[in-house]
């Protein structure tokens, strides 16, 4: 039971920061390595502004703020320089670094005493680990309910129709670089943001704590569709969540057999691997598990 | 009528690759005026011009030199998005013209407002749904119960339908088409010819087609090019071409090419 507990709560917390990789990866077209250091640079910033005595909800606010700069950067880069997107990212993820180190001054940034969001649930006495779940929900339902309304307004049409057909999209007259740059900055700031709200979980930001980042909201993101198969767009969103629940038992059920917690990243790696593998594993083997309505493209 | 053209190109020309060893002349001082009233067929031979022609009047490729002016607005140096309201265009890849993922409404719903500043309104209305629905019901497709589809469900032909619909559904100044039956079958290829013919009938658009089917070139439109090494180098319109004969149309190639190779496949090709 509380493992259930322990994964739903990390789950959700790292699933928002899964809706920030699904806006690129799935929506863009575009795989935006950014994310490795817009996700430290939102734990940087939250942690820092908390240490200086901001009130812990205008912080996280602020990171989400700060991480929109950072996929403008890359947004400019790919748009204005030509630089590949990947490339881009790696450019602005290996920068962030430096300035995540200035931020923190030190690589490791402790909450220690400090009020963090998910002391509004203090009063109500909760068990271990469930106000975490109270502010993941809360903060997943805002999200969703936000980026649901978003993607059906012309504005979002058009980012959506630029990741799907960017010459239809041109020849419509949406300016496909301002869209772009516009999906890059919403993705990296849910994830900054996200970066904020873990670390404040955690109760400190560690200058390391990007690396994977990438993999773990793209096993969230892959999970969620091989599981939940292909469905509206509010319950993809809803999807990548699960996904990242799923994703975090996994983990937890892989520490529990007795692995050593230093494979993690291993772990995570393969399992992802073989998600995105799996419509060819599934093709050669001519199995058929899980349901899953196979997407025409 | 004194009417200024709808389209005129002044002395266009176009190199890609310059200065480089594999350097392309693809137009040279191409001048043409299209007229309100006009429904043009544009033949060649493969590496003639044909589509940079159409993709410099679209703005996906922006000439070296000269002026275009589309009704008496110069757009020579304007990116393709800030012409898209005023050009509706078809390509030869049915899948190039709609975005896959995204419903048949979706797709409809982001050619409605071609050309628009998109703001934080709501993507689409009921109200225009229904509009929708009047729209793709005559096609005699089915679609109007499709809406809420996967445009990448749709097969070729129901595709490029909707891509028709979708370049002029908001009446552009120009309609330019690229080869746009090339890729399907020959029973669907003349449904969709059909269809343009009538839509451009009903809507009075001055057109551009680009196609390798001699007797199409000829059925269609009232006036018809024929583009070689980057110049027009025949232009007959009204009655003379209502005249013409396959035949006639490769004498006059053969003529405006004296001097290079002539052959079929390079018609045809």
């Amino acid at each position: 039971m509380d493992l259930i507990v322990t994964a739903t709560s990390q789950g959700l917390l790292w699933g928002t920061m899964a809706l920030g990789i699904f806006i690129t990866y799935r929506i863009l077209n575009l795989p935006d390595m950014t994310a490795e250091g817009s996700f430290p640079l939102g734990a940087a910033i939250t942690t820092q502004l908390i240490i200086n005595g901001m009130n812990p909800f205008l912080a996280t606010f602020i990171s989400f703020l700060v991480g929109m700069l950072a996929g403008s950067i890359t947004g400019f880069l790919i748009t204005k320089g030509n630089v590949p997107g990947l490339l881009a990212g790696i450019l602005t993820m290996t920068g962030l670094y430096s300035i995540n180190l200035r931020i923190m001054n030190r690589a490791n940034l402790s909450l220690l005493g400090q009020t963090r969001v998910t002391d509004i649930f203090k009063s109500l006495n909760l068990p271990n680990q469930f106000d975490a779940i109270f502010l993941g929900l809360a903060i997943v339902v805002i999200m969703i309910m936000l980026l649901a309304l978003f993607f059906k307004t012309e504005l979002g049409q058009a980012v959506i129709a630029t990741g799907d057909n960017e010459k239809m999209a041109r020849a419509m007259g949406i300016p496909t670089n301002r869209t772009k740059i516009m999906g890059l900055m919403l993705s990296n700031g849910i994830i900054a943001m996200a970066g904020g709200l873990i670390a404040q979980d955690n109760g400190y930001a560690d200058i390391s704590m990007g690396i994977g980042t990438i993999v773990i909201g793209l096993a969230a993101v892959i999970i969620g569709e091989v599981v939940f198969g292909n469905l509206t767009f509010i319950n993809r969103l809803i999807c990548v969540i699960l996904g990242a629940i799923v994703y975090r038992l996994i983990i937890l059920l892989v520490i529990l057999i007795g692995l050593n917690p230093n494979d993690l990243k291993l772990i995570s790696a393969i399992l992802l691997a073989i998600c995105l593998a799996l419509p060819s594993i599934r093709t050669a083997l001519k199995l058929n598990f899980f349901i899953g309505k196979e997407r025409v493209e | 009528m004194t009417d200024q053209p709808v389209l005129s190109l002044k002395e266009i020309s176009k190199t890609f690759q310059k200065g480089t060893a594999n350097e392309n002349h693809v137009l040279k001082a191409l001048s043409l005026d299209v007229n309100k009233g006009d429904f043009i067929t544009i033949i060649g031979g493969n590496g003639s011009g044909k589509s940079t022609l159409l993709n410099s009047i679209a703005g996906n490729v922006l000439v070296d030199s000269g002026q275009i002016n589309i009704n008496d607005d110069d757009v020579t140096k304007l990116k393709e998005e800030r012409r898209a309201g005023r050009v509706g265009r078809v390509f030869q890849d049915p899948l190039m013209g709609t975005a896959p993922r995204m419903t048949v409404g979706e797709n409809l719903a982001i050619a409605l407002r071609r050309g628009q500043r998109r703001t934080l309104k709501f993507g689409s209305s009921a109200k225009e749904q229904d509009y929708f629905k009047s729209l793709l019901e005559p096609l005699g497709l089915g679609l109007e119960n499709r809406l809420t589809a996967e445009m990448g469900l749709l097969s070729g032909g129901q595709r490029q339908s909707i891509t028709l619909l979708m370049a002029t559904m908001k009446r552009p100044e120009l309609l330019l088409l690229d080869e746009h039956t090339a890729a399907l079958d020959p029973k669907t290829a003349e449904t969709i010819l059909s269809l343009t013919n009538q839509i451009v009938e009903q809507e009075q658009l001055p057109t551009l087609m680009i196609t390798h089917n001699m007797q199409d070139a000829l059925y269609y439109g009232n006036r018809m090019i024929m583009m070689n090494r980057g110049q027009v180098v025949v232009d007959v319109s009204g009655e003379e071409k209502a005249q013409l004969t396959v035949q006639d149309v490769m004498e006059l190639f053969q003529k405006a090419t004296a001097g290079n190779q002539f052959s079929n496949e390079m018609l045809l090709g």
